[in-house]
This record gives structure tokens, sequence and C-alpha cells, in this order.
């Protein structure tokens, strides 16, 4: 059974359940169990109509699950009112769903959790373990979500933005575990630009695939982090590269800017030159003040102070430094690298050490430690 | 089988004996160093004694209650303080001199020259269940 055929049956079900008069809680709750079922019987005994066995078996939960409670019984009631469930109509309102679950009421976890279980198709179980806590903890925090969405209407239209910062955060963030966290987010956002004519929603989806492109080289065979000037290139995914250029391109011309766009083209920029020193660093840095002026985010400009570094010689990316506050993360590092291009291993081995105290993540610390290491050995021998 | 916590301090713990801080040590030897540690916990996974190994940040502060209606009073980063732990992993073992066996293992992770860093681990052991049969 294909898993994933599976997994983009959910949202389409749950709405078909909504549709027939099921609150969304109970629902979805529904449409889990139908499959946590379906992954379990399917693998012997696969169905002809795969949408429509969910939508049976989950019908059937929902009903079940309704008529157990007969604190309820009202709703069953009408319940019993509705048709019998046949054929699914062809409306769509996955749209809906993936506003409902990024709505702004709910926390950036629980709304990343309940957008993976409700439109993604995960269950609880792997969505626990893909971000390290236990099941019971991943239950809670989506029943939680869902008892925070009680009183939102289905049916009213959502901010795209807060969906993108959604898928974002999974893409981004998305740890181990058996399914693909970053693949998962790939996949939901082009669901999402399938649905709905939005050049952020392509510029999201082209600066993923961009950053997919180049995941096999970003890590060593131990396991450390290679940084992007010392990646073999060759390794870099050009068909994923050619899709996101494609879509950003056409993107752009439509001549409505926005951040993930201006992220997605400092990616193509990347992504574009055959050898490190090659790299259009002028462009970048014209990119980097397109989004300075978009986002005005710290972290902007200290990306944006590696990148003047680059282009316009270390010197004038210290300048560009100087005008940040040294407390913001990974300000040591980028002061690290630059004093080494700028011909002071010393200061540089240092801020290096500095930086690895205050890395946010192991790879990064061990990464950060090993070029404090490096310099330090060249100085010694 | 009980359970046994092995505590690594950045802080607090008595001198190695190969006590040579990690940014002075050569990139080969970080590697290795890096690698020892992932086999180390890859083996416990395969005979079953493995539960979990966290690594801390170096930097923390002490939290404490201040009163109704007033927001928590918090002392930190504590850069004086005299016990830092770094991480931890947890085992599920058969007996004590297991888990010393497994801690002694652990200390003998490679460091500087490529020789065993000989670092002090804490063993704690958990508390265990109560016995369903007691008499």
């Amino acid at each position: 059974m294909d898993e994933v055929l599976l997994r983009s049956l959910t949202p389409g079900v749950l709405t078909v359940l909504v549709r027939r008069g099921a609150d969304f809680a109970a629902a979805e709750d529904a449409v889990q169990d139908a499959l946590v079922e379906a992954l379990r019987v399917w693998a012997a005994d696969p169905p002809r109509d795969a949408k429509g066995w969910l939508v049976t078996v989950a019908w059937r939960k929902f009903l079940d699950a309704t008529r157990a409670d007969t604190a309820r019984r009202r709703r069953e009631d009408r319940v019993e009112e509705e048709p019998a469930p046949g054929p699914a109509p062809a409306v769509d309102d996955t749209l809906q769903l993936y506003f409902l679950c990024a709505h702004p009421s709910l926390t950036p976890a629980s709304a990343v959790a309940l957008t993976l279980r409700a439109v993604g198709g995960l269950t609880t179980r792997q969505i626990a373990e893909a971000y390290l806590v236990p099941e019971a903890t991943m239950a809670q925090r989506i029943s939680r979500a869902k008892r925070t969405l009680s009183g939102v209407r289905f049916d009213r239209p959502g901010d795209v933005a807060t969906v993108l910062r959604v898928l974002y955060l999974v893409f981004n963030e998305g740890y181990s575990g058996d399914v693909d966290l970053a693949a998962e987010a790939i996949r939901l956002t082009r669901q999402l630009a399938a649905r709905i004519d939005h050049p952020e929603v392509a510029g999201l989806l082209a600066l993923m695939l961009l950053h997919h492109a180049r995941r096999a080289a970003r890590t060593a065979s131990d396991g450390s982090l290679v940084p992007l000037a010392e990646q073999d290139r060759g390794r870099w995914d050009t068909a994923l590269i050619a899709e996101g250029v494609g879509i950003l391109q056409a993107a752009l011309a439509r001549d409505r800017l926005g951040e993930f766009q201006a992220q997605a083209a400092i990616a193509a920029l990347h992504a574009d030159a055959p050898t490190a020193e090659e790299t259009d660093w002028v462009q970048i840095v014209e990119w980097y003040d397109e989004l300075t002026r978009l986002t005005d985010s710290p972290i902007v400009r200290l990306n944006r102070a590696v990148a003047v570094g680059e282009a316009d010689g270390p010197r004038a990316g210290l300048a560009a430094l100087a005008a940040l506050d040294a407390s913001l993360p990974r300000h040591a590092a980028v002061a690290a690298y630059l004093h080494e291009r700028d011909g002071d291993p010393a200061t540089a081995a240092r801020l290096y050490a500095e930086a690895a105290h205050k890395a946010p993540n192991l790879a990064e610390r061990d990464h950060l430690t090993r070029q404090a290491a490096r310099l330090n050995a060249r100085r010694c021998s | 089988m009980a359970k046994y916590l092995l505590l690594k301090h950045y802080r607090g713990a008595p001198a190695a004996v190969n006590d040579v801080p990690m940014d002075q040590w050569t990139p080969e030897e970080i590697s290795a160093h890096v690698q020892y540690m992932n086999d180390f916990a890859a083996r416990l996974e395969k005979t079953g004694e493995f539960v979990d190994g966290q690594a801390l940040a170096p930097e923390g502060a002490w939290v404490r209650y201040d009163g109704e209606g007033r927001p928590p009073v918090t002392d930190g980063p504590f850069a004086e303080t005299k016990d830092l732990i770094a991480g931890w992993m947890v085992i599920d073992v058969d007996s004590y001199e297991r888990a010393v066996e497994l801690a002694g293992e652990l200390s003998a992770a490679p460091g500087a020259g490529g020789k065993p860093i000989h670092e002090w681990l804490e063993v704690r052991p958990f508390y265990g269940v109560q016995p369903t049969i007691t008499e």
C-alpha cells in the first residue's frame, strides 16, 4: 500500500464528514481511526476505491463514537437524520482545512501537530516520534488544539500567511522518526499551491525545493555539517533545483514580492553557482536588502553581513556586523568567519569557541568546535 | 533490570586524566570522539540497554517562585556555578556492575592525541518500582 497516497486522501475524507454534519473535532478523530485501520488491513486487502473505503469506515467510526456517547444524544438524533453515506462529493474543502489547522488562536506547536494529522494524515504516533515527545503528550496537544477551535466556523476564509508559517515550521524544524517531515512539508505545500494561486505559496514551495535539493550534500558520512561553500555540488539534486527555479520565476513575474520569494531567490542564486567562488554575491546582497525591507528581521541583517563580506570583502562584512546586537543567535559564528577571512585566525578561533558555547544544536556545536580546532591546530604547527 | 543515569559534567567532576578542551584538539580527534559516542549509543540500542541520551547547552539560569501575582525570580546565566551538567545517558541494565562497566567504556572516549579522556562520569541509580511480591 502507498502510504503517501493514503495520506493524500485524508483532507478530502475529513471534509466529507464535516459536510455531512459531523463537527470538526469528532470528524477528525474518526478519520484518524479510519487511517489507523487502513494501515492495518490495506496491505493484505487493498480496496478498489480507497477514498470511498475511508469515507465509509470513518463515517462508521464517527457514528459509533457518537452513539457511544449518551451525553450527546441530541447530536445523535441529528446524525440519525443524515442520509446514508453515499459516494464522496467532488467538492474540495481542503483549503478550508489548511486555514482551520493554522488558525491564529493556536500556538505554533499545536498548529503544526494538527496540520500534520488533519491535513497530512499522519498518525499521532508518527508525529510524536518526529518531534521526540511521548505519544500521549502529542495526543493531548492535538485534542487541546481541537478544543480551542470548537467555536471556529469551518467555512470562514483564513489568512494564507499563517498557513505558510506552519508549513515553514514543519519543513525547518522536522527532526527524525520514520516520517520525513521535510518531504511531508513539501507535499503539503504542493497540495496547497494546487488549490490557491498566491505568489508567496509558490515562493515557499520554491524555497523548500531549493533547500531540499542540497540535503544530501549538507551532511558528511560521519554526520557532521558541511557548509555551503564546501559542499559537493555534484550531489545537489538538479531536478529539484530546476523545478524550484521555474516555480520561483513564475511567482516573481507576478510582481508581488514577499519574504518567501526573496528567500527562495537567494537559495536559487546559490543553486545557480557551479562553484562557491562563482556565487553572485552582489545579487545576493541586493536580495538581502529586499528581505530587510520586507521583514526588518535582525537575523536577515546578520545573514546580509555574511553576503556583504563575500561581495565587498571581510572588512565591509565586519562593518555591517558592527551595527548589529552581539547577543543575536550565531553572531559570534559570523564574526569568527569574517575575522578568519580578514586574516586574523587568533580572533577567529576565539570567536568560534565562543560560538560553539552558544550553539543552538549539537551538530552546529560540533561544527563550530571543529572550526576553532582547525585554526588552533594550524597556529600551533 | 535497573535503570541508571550516567551523568557527564561540563564542570564539577574531578579532573580527567586527558584534560584538554575540545577546541584544542585536531578536527580529526573531534570526529573520532563524536563517532565513538554515536557508536556507543548504537551498540546499547542493539543490546536493548539504551533508554535515552540528551545533551544540555551550557547556558542556564536559576528560577524560583516569588509569590502570588509576581513573575518568577530568575538568576543567571550562572557563570560561577561549581557544577554544570553537560548531558546524560539513561541505561537499563541487569546489575550495578554492568552500569559501571558501561560508564567505564563511555569514559574511554578518545580525546586529544586520540587517547582516552578518562573523564569522570557520575553513575546514579533510579529508584525502582515497588515489587508486586513482597513476602
